[in-house]
């Protein structure tokens, strides 16, 4: 590492920039996403209704079964949905 | 000052399930992951978005893999250039990607671990010395911006981060001098 000087420093401070607050949601929200998308990928097998209105309207339907429709959760039920169709 | 958990000790309570702690592991990489997505690749936004969900996925999913818990930023390092990678061929479709992208990322990224350090550093500086410095140097705000979100004047505003930065230099002097508390490489 080079000597700490402050511009130095100043210049690896913001060399890493706040990823956008979105994005850290989302990511943060995976563990839980992943244990609801298994819940609904096995819903959605057992129930031909809920499957259709997966498809028709993702986020409305989730919302209807009683889950919220987070980035992290609609892009890994979205990922699933060709082999639920 | 904060009592520092090591990135191993992180990995290990992520993969036991403890929901924190994987929050504090994506705060903690965030921005690194972030920063060679957009600094190191020049990856346009919504590519870097898809780079930034797809790796941490694949974090949360492959971490029984990791094989030293204590390496889980270069780890990450390498799924982040993979990914971007793989983005900038699937963009370029029949041309390959440059070679000098990618060795021009290789140099970058000492840049950006070394940033990672400092960054860790200010993790155990007061919450005002944080805020102030990452208004400032991450969000790049003014300090009339910084001045009205604190109430604090202009002229307190510069002073304060000139102060702080000189307690992050004593504290980044002091890691330097004594053993790594970090489980980072």
């Amino acid at each position: 590492m080079e000597p700490l000087h402050e511009e130095r420093l100043a210049e690896l401070l913001s060399a890493l920039p706040t990823a956008p607050a979105a994005w850290v949601q989302a990511a943060k929200e995976l563990p839980q996403a992943r244990r609801q998308l298994d819940e609904i990928v096995e819903l959605a097998r057992a129930d031909a209704e809920f499957r259709v209105q997966l498809i028709a309207d993702l986020e409305s339907a989730l919302t209807s079964a009683g889950y919220e429709p987070g980035t992290a959760l609609v892009q890994a039920v979205r990922a699933r949905l060709p082999e639920l169709g | 000052m904060t009592i520092e958990v090591t990135d191993a000790q992180l990995v290990e309570r992520c993969r036991a399930g403890d929901a924190e702690a994987w929050n504090e592991l994506v705060d903690r990489f965030s921005r690194y992951v972030y920063a060679i997505a957009v600094r190191a690749f020049g990856l346009p936004k919504h590519d870097a978005e898809d780079v930034f969900q797809d790796v941490f996925a694949r974090t949360f999913e492959r971490l029984d893999s990791l094989r030293d818990d204590a390496a889980i930023k270069p780890w990450l390092a390498q799924m982040t250039r993979n990914a971007c990678i793989d983005r900038l061929r699937s963009g370029a479709r029949v041309q390959p990607v440059d070679e000098p992208v990618v060795e021009a990322y290789d140099s970058r990224l000492e840049q950006l671990d070394e940033a990672l350090d400092v960054h860790e550093g200010l993790r155990t500086l007061s919450g005002d010395c944080r805020e102030i410095l990452e208004r400032f140097f991450c969000l790049d705000e003014s300090y009339r911006v910084i001045g009205e979100a604190l109430d604090l004047p202009a002229g307190t505003v510069a002073s304060r981060i000139s102060r702080c930065l000189g307690k992050l230099r004593e504290q980044l002097e002091g890691r330097n001098t004594s053993s790594t508390p970090s489980g980072g490489v």
